[in-house]
This record gives structure tokens, C-alpha cells and sequence, in this order.
């Protein structure tokens, strides 16, 4: 096998030239552009507008995150413990969603929620409003959006889990006289619990690094870390602070990712 | 030939002409039987024979398709797996796998909603019962087979079940600790007085654990009956070869020999003998058979014999390895003998 290894390198070599090179780059542009030194870190960290777009990031993201995996488990649940039909449902609604480019998702959610769209219209039709509800260019808007592109990503490892759960315990336990409700706050869900942090890493870590969702959804009154460095870049260039943004971005999901994986580690064993 | 449950003390359960289908597959036919209370059955069957299904139909956790189930004279068809309330030793034992030993065993108990001191109480003594003490607070994972076999024992017996029902339990142990196992089931069963029902495909096990045996053939129940009633006096020829070794002669090779029959032996057309029940001859014997000896396995303090009828039907005998006569040698040409007692037509 150790002979074979070299056939790796060309792999390497183009992680190497696309993909490190680039980014050792940008951090020597976070150190030195326009400022040499920390100066750039101590802005992103300090002033205002950048620790206002992080915390309203992390913020957006647990929520997104949170009405991801809490949607997700309910369709995994149909989707694996569903009769045949409730199945092969709930395997398209999973399914064609997945394959829809998030572009055409984000305007589907446009067209749906705006002033103007179907939700507002049809609601007005009903004469349950009378003028339209603002569903687009604030947080919720971003919040629907995100979470309808990240549940298919939360399903997978949930129904992992819930495949390896032993019906033979479930039997056992119903026929203990287990409630169906003790059945599942006591056995079932601590028996996915591997499975709903599988789900939250995955969904959290995607969420904190979206762009095209937020953008067009939040229509840029909720700018999240990934616009801003795009408008540091191509807006108002100011590369330096984009750079630094895009270091504090990686460390920070890096770490996150750390912690639960190890996390993960000690429940999987 | 479809043997009666032969009940002896109260009948605690009742299965009346009993039949389970899955789609068009028949599990299960007509079963009648009754199981007493404080006794000791075992469903013995092939894979696919349907004492599986029986059990879970008797624990209620499928519904019968045709027939009834009594508990105590009571219906109990309908009932739910928890209204009935047997205990359940599931196969691969269905421990909660994030719960500790101690909650595992707690949990039917908190279920029943008995007090805290209650089931501390209790959970202590199961404990003690399997020998589990000082892995109170161990995950099943932590566990070898054998101890998790006790932990699912402990916990189907936790609230005193009148019925405990054993699906395979010893099926994924080794040989030692089965048999370590079984020792431990037996005491248990004397020191309790639940009635077990214990499925297996093991008829050693069977034999040895049970105060009776139903065997199960195609979702059919075969015999019914005593250990030594179901191994010497098999009503049919799956029982016969399915419980150890037999020889099987057919009747209508055998009329110019000299050979006494037992007595039922003209409804049938084969003669069964036990290999522990057949010798070499020697001049005095009654039923006497020709047959050439055609291989012997060295056993140590026994050696087994295969020999050859003339109808060229194989036989199988034990030779005492003692002081003495050596067993003979493969080509040899010889006579086995038998009691007419020990034979048996089916």
C-alpha cells in the first residue's frame, strides 16, 4: 500500500497550489493590508459593525440550526418509521428539494413570502389581512430559507441513527407497558442522541459560512459574516479586514467542529 | 401424528387450535396446548418452524390469526403484551442500550409507577439474584455476553412476572457459558416458581432445562411431552431424527430377518432404534441384523460405529473402549442386536 501512496500527490499538489497557497495569502493580507500587525483582528473584534454581523450570525445560525434538526427528526421519523407510503413520500420531499440549486430555492422562498407573493396574496384574498405581512428582507425570511436548504443535510445522519436503533428494545419496552411518550423522550430519542449531534454539527458548521440565502432573503438589512466579506471585498475594499474576517470565520468553525467531534467521539464509543 | 398436551397440575395457559399467518405464509397451524403453572417448556424447532412465533404470540406482541389464548380460563386473545404481563428475554436480549444495569432493571418498575425506595429495593436484590453485583452502574456495553444475558433475566423478572418468556436466550453465548447459563436458569426456575416458556433449536438444551418439550415442524406442533417421553418414544419421524441420532430401518427390508416388532408396529413402515440402544450381537439376542462394518471413529472412552445393513441402509452404534475385545475393523462382517423394547415403528 506504502508504494502506492505517491499516486496521492497530484491531489496534493493541487490542494497545495489551489487551495493553501491562496489562503496563506490571504492570511499574510490580514496581517498586513492596510495595517501591518494585529490591527485588522482588533477591528474585526472590537468595532461595531463586525462583532454586530458575528453575533447576529451565531444567533441566526443556533436558530436556523435549532428548526433544521427539530424539522429534520420529524421527517426522518416518517421517512424511517413510516408505513410504505408515508415512506416513499417523504423520500421525494427529502429528495427534490436536495436536487434544486439554492439560487432557485431562495427566489422560490422570494416569491412566496414578498410583499407581493403567494403567502401575503392569498392571505389578503381570504380577507385575513388587510395589508400585506413583511416576510422578506429580515431574519425570518433568512431563518425559513436556510433551515428549507439545510434539512435534507440533517436528515441523513438522523436516519442513520434511527436505522440502528434495535426495534426489539421498542417491543420491549411497549411491552413493559411503556407509553408510547416514555417510549420515546426515554428510549428512542436518547437512543438518536448520536444521531441529532451528527445533524447539529453538520447543519451548524454549513449555516455559519452561507451566503447566497441570507443575501437574497435578508435582502441586505440581516448581512451575515459571508456578505460582509463579500462587501469588504467587493463593495467597500477593504481586503485587509475581509482577510482578517475569513480567518476569524475558519478558526472559529474549526473550533466549533473541534469540540463536537470530540463530543461525538465519546457518544459513538 | 399430532399428540394432546398432556397437562399435569393447573393449567395456566391455554392455546386452542391456534394459527398465525404473515400474508399467505402460514407461521403457525392449529397449536393446542397447555402450559402449567410453574413448569418448565420449551418450544424446540428448526429455524423457520414456527416456536418463534409462538411466543411472541403467547408474550402478545403479534395477534393470532385464528384461535384462542386463555390465561388462568380467561381469554386473554386480545390482550395486549403489557396486560398480560409476562416477562420477555428477548433474542440478542434488547437492553436499553444508554441506561445503566440498575435502570435497565428499574425501568419495567418506574413504569408500574412503584415508589423510589420500591425499586431501589428491588433492583438490588435482581442484582444479587444474576450475580451482577459491582456492575450496577456499567452500560451494556460495558458487559460480556453472559452478564447482559443476566442483566435482560433480571430485568424481564424485575416485577414478578407469573410467566417468563426466554426466546433463544443462549443462542449468541459459547459453549461454556451456556452451560454455565443453563445451571443458572434451572436455579432460577426452583428458586422462583415463574412458569418459563423457552424457545431454543438446541435439543440438547431443550432436553436437559425442560420439564417438558413441544417440538415444531412447519409451523406444526409435532409431539408433546416429557424429555424421555419425546426422546424414547417419538410420535413421528421428524421428532425421532430430530432429537439425536436414530437408526431407521425400513419394515419391509427387514421381514427375513429375525426380528421380534414391537407392538403398534403394523399402522407403520419404519423401525427406529437409538445408536445408545443397539450392540454387537452375541449369540443369545432376539432381533438380530446382519450388517458390515464400514467405519469407526475413535471417541476415547467410546468409539462410534458405522455400519451397513444389507438393504444398504447406514446404521450407528457405540463400542464400549474397555478392557477386552477391540472394535472391529472396517470390511468386517457382523450382526447388531437390540431389545424389542428399545425399538419403536413410526
Amino acid at each position: 500500500m506504502r508504494a502506492f501512496l505517491f499516486l496521492i500527490c497530484p491531489v496534493l499538489l493541487f490542494l497545495g497550489v489551489s487551495y493553501l497557497l491562496p489562503f496563506l495569502g490571504i492570511v499574510q493580507l490580514s496581517f498586513t493590508d492596510p495595517d501591518p500587525g494585529l490591527t485588522q483582528y482588533s477591528r474585526v473584534l472590537t468595532e461595531d459593525l463586525p462583532t454586530g454581523v458575528i453575533w447576529r450570525t451565531l444567533r441566526l445560525c443556533v436558530m436556523v440550526t435549532a428548526v433544521s434538526v427539530s424539522c429534520a427528526y420529524v421527517i426522518t421519523f416518517l421517512w424511517v418509521r413510516g408505513s410504505p407510503l408515508v415512506r416513499s413520500i417523504t423520500e421525494l420531499c427529502i429528495m427534490i428539494p436536495f436536487w434544486i440549486s439554492v439560487l432557485s430555492r431562495a427566489f422560490g422562498w422570494l416569491s412566496m413570502l414578498s410583499n407581493r407573493g403567494l403567502l401575503n396574496t392569498w392571505l389578503q384574498d381570504m380577507g385575513l389581512i388587510d395589508s400585506a405581512i413583511q416576510m422578506t428582507r429580515n431574519e425570518f425570511a433568512v431563518v425559513v430559507g436556510m433551515s428549507h436548504y439545510l434539512i435534507p443535510f440533517a436528515v441523513f445522519p438522523l436516519a442513520t441513527a434511527m436505522r440502528n436503533v434495535d426495534e426489539r428494545v421498542l417491543t420491549a419496552a411497549d411491552g413493559m407497558g411503556a407509553s408510547r411518550l416514555r417510549i420515546f423522550w426515554q428510549i428512542f430519542l436518547p437512543m438518536t442522541s448520536s444521531g441529532i449531534l451528527g445533524a447539529t454539527l453538520l447543519v451548524f458548521v454549513f449555516s455559519i459560512g452561507f451566503y447566497v440565502t441570507p443575501a437574497l432573503l435578508g435582502g441586505g438589512q440581516s448581512v451575515l459574516v459571508a456578505e460582509l466579506i463579500y462587501l469588504w471585498i467587493f463593495q467597500i475594499p477593504q481586503w485587509g479586514m475581509a482577510a482578517a474576517m475569513s480567518v476569524v470565520l475558519m478558526l472559529g468553525v474549526g473550533g466549533i467542529l473541534y469540540v463536537l467531534m470530540r463530543r461525538y467521539g465519546e457518544m459513538a464509543r | 401424528m399430532k399428540s394432546e398436551a398432556i397437562v399435569s397440575g393447573t393449567t395456566q395457559i391455554e392455546t386452542r387450535s391456534v394459527g398465525k399467518k404473515f400474508g399467505k405464509f402460514h407461521a403457525l397451524r392449529d397449536i393446542s396446548l397447555g402450559v402449567s403453572e410453574g413448569e418448565f417448556l420449551s418450544l424446540l424447532g428448526p429455524s423457520g418452524s414456527g416456536k418463534t412465533t409462538l411466543l411472541t404470540l403467547l408474550g402478545g406482541y403479534e395477534p393470532v390469526t385464528s384461535g384462542q389464548l386463555l390465561l388462568e380460563g380467561q381469554d386473554m386473545t386480545t390482550w395486549s403484551a403489557n396486560q398480560r404481563g409476562f416477562g420477555m428475554v428477548f433474542q440478542g436480549y434488547a437492553l436499553f442500550p444508554h441506561l445503566t444495569v440498575a435502570e435497565n432493571i428499574a425501568f419495567p418498575l418506574k413504569v408500574q409507577k412503584r415508589s423510589k425506595a420500591q425499586i431501589a429495593d428491588r433492583v438490588t436484590h435482581m442484582v444479587e439474584m444474576v450475580g451482577l453485583d459491582g456492575h450496577i452502574n456499567k452500560k451494556p456495553k460495558a458487559l460480556s455476553g453472559g452478564q447482559q444475558q443476566r442483566v435482560a433475566l433480571a430485568r424481564a423478572l424485575a416485577y414478578e412476572p407469573k410467566v417468563l418468556l426466554l426466546d433463544e436466550p443462549f443462542s449468541a453465548l459459547d459453549k461454556n457459558l451456556r452451560g454455565q447459563m443453563q445451571e443458572e436458569l434451572r436455579r432460577l426456575h426452583r428458586e422462583l416458581g415463574t412458569t418459563f416458556v423457552f424457545v431454543t433449536h438446541d435439543q440438547e438444551e431443550a432436553l436437559a432445562l425442560s420439564s417438558r418439550v413441544a417440538i415444531f415442524n412447519q409451523g406444526e406442533l409435532q409431539q408433546i411431552g416429557t424429555p424421555a417421553e419425546v426422546y424414547e418414544r417419538p410420535a413421528n419421524r421428524f421428532t425421532a431424527e430430530f432429537l439425536g441420532d436414530i437408526n431407521i430401518l425400513s419394515l419391509a427390508g427387514l421381514s427375513s430377518a429375525q426380528i421380534e416388532l414391537p407392538t403398534n408396529a403394523d399402522a407403520f413402515d419404519t423401525l427406529a432404534i437409538r445408536p445408545e440402544h443397539m450392540r454387537l450381537a452375541t449369540g443369545t439376542d432376539t432381533n438380530q441384523l446382519p450388517a458390515t462394518m464400514r467405519d469407526r471413529v475413535y471417541l476415547g472412552s467410546k468409539s462410534r460405529l458405522l455400519l451397513e445393513t444389507r438393504a444398504g441402509e447406514e446404521l450407528m452404534l457405540y463400542f464400549d473402549n474397555g478392557p477386552g475385545v477391540p472394535p472391529p475393523d472396517p470390511g468386517t462382517e457382523l450382526r447388531v442386536a437390540w431389545n424389542t423394547g428399545d425399538s419403536f415403528a413410526i
